[in-house]
């Protein structure tokens, strides 16, 4: 019998008694990373990487019984030895190494293989079971480096000031909303952040981060003093009032679906950075290969096609599953959606369903 | 194309008109004069033709990628667009060649003396020789699809702009049927191009809806009310012993309309009339369709000259003995546009007829006329204001279209297809269906009409409640409904429904109806048969 199993409550395995990443409330519960659609209120016991736990402790509540551990930190439950392993996503993200009687599962929740200098690098795993997600499993993403981003957005930032206007750059509050700060020029221009994001970054403190160059913003300062700035605000921002008192600003998205013109003209901003914490096509590709697994689960994501290219192309054992994932958002607060839908208890119609087509695809909630 | 490329970029990336004009300067401040021409003509409508099939563009790029073909095909459908789909899909480039814009159209036409295997290796080697941006903008080129926000408006403000010309002239020297071939920017531009610009129509003005209350209007008395009717817009000409008839889009399709070859001898020489082509017969208009079939011809048999025979409806005069009156009010031009109409009648039966001006008394009996005017096979009434000059392009202020509300069906959903571009990855393309007995039959297919945010609803909701996956088209669970408008409705023995609708869009999705509520087969065919009993 298979060591992982899918089911209504997430990836689960019966012989050591754990969920990881459930999306049901279940006894105990291995999180990959923070994210709220891998990281879900109601579980009695939660076990995370250690700078996972400070964000875990301030959306699911300060009383949850969780603990922590370090990357590459085996610990053995009856029989099943259980360690984790950086995948590079955001920071405190791991890969979950599950190993009972030499048969070896790799669970990567969202993962990349870009170095973006805060999340701990992403290293393969050796492994017979291999489960990835596929957001952006397409041969059209091929993601610049971060360095040429990050040196585009210094560019727009600069312009931006010199010609009177604020910069607001969007990027979602957990992750994102760093990976952009760590990469902005400080000398450009004061930086604020949106109370979303700064809650996030005291959180991210408690593990030895620094974000405090970016300011909570300041209410008491008028339009004038404020013009010119750089702000970085969660896609919720988007279209609401805040925004007036930046007036005249720029706004601009940091997002892999950026790499698209449609997917930026729909949003109607004046600038898409293509900038992401998931795997573009070459480092699925990579990191499939690096791991030397014969068989793939593909979760949420263009989980069809990848499972296919994997199958006819790269001859594996490749299958299609259905979770409640929901990779990377551009269209509002994922973080919030997936919270409303596990708590309205929408689970995925069943798991089995061999299209693969009841649950929530692309991220493009 | 660098340049070129990033002009496209650069008004690509801009909601903002001023922004727009800018990049536009600043390209015809830089650009080779070569180049610059090119661009306006291109941004004006005036796109080479497709050398390349673009399923061999797909197979090209696929296999240049390294990529199995079945995989391209899938990445084009979820990105929407194949010239995107290729230069996200090819390998970044080993050189940069910096071509320019009329070296590579050059190339482009060169291209039809090519054989096929030869096409593909020039082809993967310009693609190999550029970056994403001008890739981007050469398979636009080479997909016939170019097509870039900015209006022959804008793009006639920047050369103004730049070249110090009045719009206005600007806008007259950009009409008619120029060619970067047999033109330069100077004689284009200037006063020595206009002696040979006699077959030249005036730039169109044209008019937005009006979407208030008549009564914010003022007084009707102020204002020439015309029925809207449903033909093809036109300009007459008659200079120099020689008639010209341009379309709207400013296509010269004199040669398509011979019944308006009497005037030659009738009309006075220096005469440009602004009209509409409508078939017409026993003192009404026939429905489009003829005339469109008509049109289609390659060649013009007798038959189809007698199904559908032509009339100009006479709106303005812009030119008269000569002179252009443009700037006259409606009340002057339209009494010698009368005088015009009549003289050339009372010469010989002529198709000239003039546009009639409704009586309204108030905006009551206006609004009357208006609920009448499909009966006449007309959009609706046009309002213009007496003292109008008659002004070109597009604006606001003293012409209004004021066209009948939609007649409307509740449809429900059935297939549902990606979009394209901005609607790229989302599925927005909708196929409805109406009730025949305890079926649900297909009748319309509908794309726009919703806000952004209901798209996001209604791509969600697909993705939940698919059914069955044909390529990119998914069948759902019959369950939303939503308001289908449209503006006209026919029998068609080729659809399922039996019916034709024209200009269907989505008017708004009835989250207050369960498909039970949609309507039937029959209905549809009540309306027709109204119709067809008040014609």
């Amino acid at each position: 019998m298979a060591l992982l199993k899918f089911n209504d409550k997430g990836i689960y395995c019966e012989q050591a008694g754990v969920y990881i990443d459930p999306w049901g409330q279940v006894d105990h519960a291995i999180i990959t990373h923070a994210h709220a659609d891998h990281a879900r209120w109601g579980s009695r016991h939660y076990l995370a990487h250690h700078f996972s736990l400070p964000v875990m402790r301030w959306r699911l509540g300060a009383d949850i019984n969780v603990q922590g551990i370090g990357y590459n930190e085996e610990i053995v439950l009856n029989g099943v030895k259980i360690s984790l392993h950086p995948a590079g996503h955001i920071i405190g993200s791991a890969q979950v190494r599950l190993e009972y009687k030499g048969e070896i599962w790799v669970v990567s929740g969202d993962y990349k293989l870009q170095n973006d200098h805060l999340a701990t690098p992403f290293e393969p795993v050796r492994c017979q079971h291999f489960i990835t997600e596929s957001t952006f499993g397409l041969p059209v993403y091929r993601f610049p480096a971060v360095e040429e981003v990050q040196g585009e957005i210094n560019d727009w930032c600069a312009k931006n000031t010199a010609a009177g206007k604020t910069s607001v750059i969007i990027g979602y509050a957990l992750g994102k909303a760093q990976h952009i700060l760590y990469g902005l020029d400080k000398s450009i221009a004061p930086i604020y952040a949106h109370g979303a994001v700064v809650n996030m970054n005291r959180a991210l403190e408690q593990s030895g981060f620094d974000f405090s160059y970016a300011k909570p913003l300041d209410y008491s300062l008028s339009k004038k003093e404020l013009q010119g700035c750089i702000v970085v605000a969660p896609p919720s921002a988007v279209g609401t009032p805040w925004l007036r008192r930046f007036d005249p600003y720029s706004i601009g998205i940091c997002s892999g679906w950026m790499q698209l013109r449609g997917a930026r003209r729909r949003r109607g901003v004046d600038r898409g950075f293509v900038m992401s914490d998931h795997c573009d096509w070459q480092q699925l590709n990579t990191a499939v290969k690096l791991t030397g697994a014969e068989n793939v689960y593909v979760t949420h994501g263009y989980k069809s096609i990848y499972a296919k290219w994997l199958r006819d192309e790269m001859h594996l054992n490749a299958t299609e599953v259905d979770t409640l994932y929901e990779g990377e958002s551009i269209e509002g607060d994922k973080e919030e959606a997936a919270t409303e839908s596990a708590e309205a208890g929408i689970a995925p119609e069943a798991s089995s369903n061999e299209q693969g087509i009841s649950s929530p695809e692309n991220g493009d909630v | 194309m660098k340049a070129f490329a990033e002009l496209y970029t650069a008004i690509d990336q801009t909601t903002k008109t001023n922004a727009k004009v800018d990049a536009l300067v600043a390209y015809f401040a830089s650009a080779p004069e070569t180049d610059v021409l090119w661009c306006v003509a291109m941004l004006t409508g005036k796109s080479p033709k497709r050398t390349i099939r673009s399923g061999e563009l797909k197979e090209w790029s696929a296999e240049m990628s390294g990529l199995p073909y079945w995989i391209f095909d899938e990445s084009y459908h979820i990105v929407g667009d194949l010239a995107e789909t290729i230069t996200l899909i090819l390998p970044p480039p080993s050189s940069s060649a910096g071509y320019s814009l009329t070296e590579t159209i050059a190339f482009l036409r060169s291209l039809d003396k090519y054989g096929d295997e030869d096409k593909k290796i020039a082809i993967q080697q310009r693609w190999d020789e550029m970056d994403s941006g001008e890739r981007f903008v050469f398979n636009k080129l080479m997909t016939g699809s170019f097509r870039v926000g900015v209006s022959k408006q804008l793009v006639i403000k920047a050369l103004a702009k730049q070249f110090k010309i009045e719009e206005d002239t600007v806008a007259h020297r950009l009409t008619g049927d120029w060619s970067p071939d047999t033109t330069t920017l100077t004689t284009l531009l200037s006063a020595e191009g206009d002696t040979d610009s006699y077959y030249r129509p005036y730039p169109f003005y044209l008019a937005y809806q009006w979407e208030q209350s008549v009564d914010d209007l003022g007084d009707v008395h102020d204002w020439q009310i015309e029925q809207k009717y449903d033909g093809i817009r036109g300009q007459l000409l008659l200079r120099r012993g020689e008639l010209f008839v341009w379309s709207r889009g400013e296509e010269l399709m004199t040669e398509k309309f011979p019944e308006f070859e009497i005037l030659k001898g009738i009309l006075p020489d220096g005469t440009v009339i602004d009209g509409e082509v409508l078939p017409y017969r026993d003192g009404r208009p026939l429905p489009f369709h003829l005339m469109q079939t008509r049109i289609g011809r390659k060649n013009l048999t007798k038959k189809s000259l007698q199904e559908a025979p032509l009339i100009l409806m006479c709106y303005d005069l812009l030119e008269y003995h000569g002179e252009d009156i443009r700037t006259r009010p409606m009340q002057e031009r339209r009494a010698l546009l009368e005088q015009v109409v009549k003289d050339a009648n009372e010469i010989a039966a002529v198709p000239l007829l003039l546009s009639p001006v409704l009586d309204c008394q108030s905006w009551e009996e206006a609004t009357q006329a208006r609920e009448a005017a499909r009966d006449n096979n007309c959009e609706g009434l046009m309002l213009k204001h007496k003292n109008s000059p008659y002004e070109t392009g597009r604006r606001k202020g003293q012409w209004w279209k004021w066209k009948v509300d939609p007649l409307t069906v509740d449809g429900v959903l059935l297939y549902a297809q990606r979009g394209h571009g901005r609607r790229a990855n989302l599925y927005t393309d909708y196929t409805f269906a109406i009730w025949d007995g305890d079926e649900l039959v297909p009748f319309t297919k509908a794309y726009s009409g919703l806000t952004d945010k209901e798209l996001l609803q209604v791509d969600n909701w697909i993705k939940r409640n698919t059914i069955d996956k044909f390529g990119p088209v998914r069948s759902v669970k019959a369950e939303l409904v939503f308001e289908i408008a449209f503006e006209g409705i026919n029998r068609s023995p080729r659809h399922k429904s039996g019916v034709a609708l024209r200009f269907p869009r989505i008017l708004r999705w009835r989250t207050d109806k369960k498909k039970e509520d949609a309507n039937t087969k029959d209905d549809l065919m009540k309306l027709i048969e109204m119709q067809e009993t008040t014609r």
